[in-house]
């Protein structure tokens, strides 16, 4: 009962730490689309990224940037977050693969 | 060679690959023909979301259509990367730990319903079949303009080459062609933007040189001349709050779209499905940063060359004669004083330019070799093409797996059920190619559709059901019934019926989100009135939340 409740506990730990790292991810993710590109695109119009106004640059290249960034960021915080739960998997694709093969090669395991 | 040469060569080459990868990738499960058999690597799965997700609008017409939108283009640019952070950190993960084959899947069950898989499968075709038509369509008008072909005889090798891969190798066969056409439809459209750069800057970085040389300076003081608003200048377009609606909307359209969400289905685990996100984004925003170059640049080049001047000296551009054959490009002297201006004013402006042209006719306005032209031809025939197998898999698998298998005949073997799949995506393309023949008139609006609906039923529900373990059947029902009705309403009075667009002003292609928040309000509250969920669906989030165990769980 103990161990189960545990168990019941590190799982809604590690479900809030990564709720918690996706709401910074989003933040950014609205602040750079929605905010600095939209919201603020008139007062950001004066300042200048290069030779382009900067509300400009964000809709057009900066914003793209960052969101392929947050991305990697997630799956790199998550990789760290998995390892530190204890919820990671354990098997790679070349143990899935080699365990699919022998079960082809092996008729009597019907699945 | 002359261009006609390169571009056979240029297509047989590509077509011949295509079949050459679909004849290996053939599969015998339906493990291998909804999901590939799970084993796609993340940095494959993210080429081949690439390309699912660019489609021939992509590639042709989105430089163009931001050339004519300047700064307010922001909204496809945004609106289309956009979702992949939504999808990435709050869809694609858990759906790859539930493991199963379709979106109506995970909708039919977490809401343990057969009328919430009916309806997603419903949409699911829905959506998929608005969307591939454009894509037949866009093979036919590639072979016309490149090859002088008839557009109903492109259709038909278009279809016969998708059918090919898609019938014999499912989810398999199009994962690894699509591989294949990212490659080419990357390299087809960086040559020509990176020569472009060079002629016009001296830079060859086409996102660099678009923010450090002046070249959109330059177009902002030509724009000004000429009485346009600056190129850069925002809300030309459109107003900010329809902007805002409209990048919102695409973005959760985008991530609940049924033929991007199944790819996460093909990869091993979990920490994969995040990866390949990721890297699906990396090569989508490598055309999407270059493309607003590229609408600058040609956009730029375009008035320099022709503007003012003399019938003459613009006919001895070769292009010019090309695409004025093609009817893309109109001159004619109105006022008859013997030069060719561009103004604001449709009425007056003596320069009518089609959208296409900005990135059709971009390597010849730069004078580059016909080798060039001919592989925008193949890249174009790439990005349809490879988008084009995407949706037929999910019609053939809403269809053979959601409704056939699931429901009525649940008993079906493992041999029938993959051949009703492979008969099935036969007649989506059958279907698809119908209507890239006699394209409906409504083609065009109801792309806006296919967003709205998307983002007002699919990502709400299917967010929610991860997100809160309390939404339960009652709840995802009436958000999906007041999203959808309440979007489709504002759209179809809107596009057809001339009902003004008299909710804040948002236009059609905006209002899916706030199909979305009513979505969202609707479920969340009705889920607190009605009776929970029953344990075993609680439990079922519970385990959707955890990656350990995905491939395990999708092995047997």
């Amino acid at each position: 009962m103990a161990d189960e409740q545990q168990v019941e506990s590190a799982s809604a730990a590690y479900w809030r730490a990564n709720k918690a790292l996706i709401a910074v991810l989003l933040v950014i993710w609205a602040l750079v689309s929605f905010g600095f590109a939209i919201l603020l695109a008139r007062p950001l119009y004066g300042v200048h990224v290069g030779s382009l106004p900067m509300s400009f640059w964000w809709a057009q290249q900066g914003s793209m940037v960052v969101f392929v960034l947050l991305i990697f960021v997630y799956a790199w915080r998550m990789d760290h977050l998995d390892e530190k739960f204890d919820v990671h998997e354990e098997t790679t694709l070349r143990q899935i693969k080699r365990a699919r093969r022998a079960a082809a090669a092996d008729p009597g395991d019907a699945r | 060679m002359s261009v006609e040469t390169w571009t056979y060569i240029m297509v047989g080459l590509t077509f011949g690959l295509y079949l050459y990868i679909g004849y290996l990738n053939r599969v015998r499960d339906t493990r291998g023909f909804y999901v590939a058999g799970q084993g796609v690597p993340a940095i494959f799965n993210g080429m081949a979301t690439a390309a699912d997700w660019m489609s021939a609008a992509s590639f042709i017409s989105m430089a163009g259509l931001i050339s004519f939108m300047g700064f307010d283009g922001t909204v496809y640019l945004m609106g289309w990367t956009g979702g992949y952070v939504l999808l990435a950190l709050l869809l694609a993960p858990y759906l790859r730990k539930y493991g199963k084959y379709t979106v109506p899947d995970f909708v039919g069950d977490r809401y343990y319903s057969s009328t919430a898989r009916v309806v997603a499968a419903i949409a699911a075709i829905f959506v998929s079949i608005t969307y591939v038509a454009g894509q037949m369509r866009g093979v036919g008008i590639v072979f016309s303009r490149f090859l002088q072909v008839e557009i109903w005889l492109g259709v038909i090798i278009g279809m016969a080459i998708v059918a090919f891969f898609a019938v014999l190798g499912g989810m398999k066969g199009i994962t690894w062609t699509q591989v294949a056409q990212y490659s080419v439809l990357i390299i087809a459209y960086m040559i020509p933007a990176v020569a472009i750069a060079w002629i016009l800057t001296g830079n060859p970085i086409p996102q660099l040189s678009f923010t450090f040389s002046d070249i959109v300076s330059r177009l902002n003081e030509v724009q000004i001349d000429l009485g346009f608003a600056e190129y850069t200048q925002p809300f030309t377009a459109k107003t900010q709050l329809d902007v805002l609606c409209i990048t919102l909307a695409l973005m959760a359209g985008t991530a609940g779209l049924p033929h991007i969400i199944v790819r996460f289905y093909t990869v091993p685990n979990v920490r994969a499905a995040r990866y390949s996100a990721g890297w699906a984004l990396l090569f989508i925003a490598l055309l999407y940063t270059t493309a607003p170059a590229i609408a600058a640049f040609a956009r730029y080049n375009l008035i320099d060359s022709l503007n003012g001047k003399t019938m003459e000296e613009i006919h001895e551009y070769n292009w010019v004669n090309s695409w004025e054959a093609t009817g893309l490009l109109t001159l004619t002297d109105k006022n008859g004083d013997g030069h060719i201006e561009l103004t604001p004013d449709a009425e007056t402006s003596e320069m009518k330019i089609d959208r296409d042209i900005m990135v059709l006719a971009n390597p010849e306005v730069a004078g580059l070799a016909p080798w060039v032209i001919a592989l925008v031809a193949a890249g174009g025939l790439a990005a349809a093409l490879s988008t084009a197998a995407g949706l037929l898999l999910v019609i053939s698998s809403s269809i053979a797996h959601d409704i056939y298998a699931r429901m009525i005949n649940k008993e079906a073997t493992e041999a029938k059920r993959l051949l009703v799949g492979r008969v099935m995506i036969f007649v989506a393309v059958l279907v698809a190619g119908y209507f890239g023949i006699n394209p409906p008139g409504f083609v065009a609006q109801v792309v806006a559709f296919a967003f709205g609906f998307a983002a007002a039923s699919f990502f709400p529900v299917i967010l929610l059901g991860i997100f809160d373990k309390r939404t339960n059947r009652e709840g995802a029902i009436a958000g999906m019934v007041v999203g959808l009705g309440f979007t489709a309403i504002y759209i179809i009075g809107n596009k057809f019926f001339g009902m003004p667009a008299w909710f804040l002003g948002i236009s059609s292609e905006g209002i899916g989100t706030i199909g979305m928040i009513l979505n969202l309000i609707v479920t969340w509250s009705v889920s607190r009135v009605t009776p929970p969920p029953p344990p075993e669906i609680q439990a079922m989030v519970e385990s959707v939340r955890v990656p350990r165990g995905a491939a395990e769980a999708s092995a047997h």
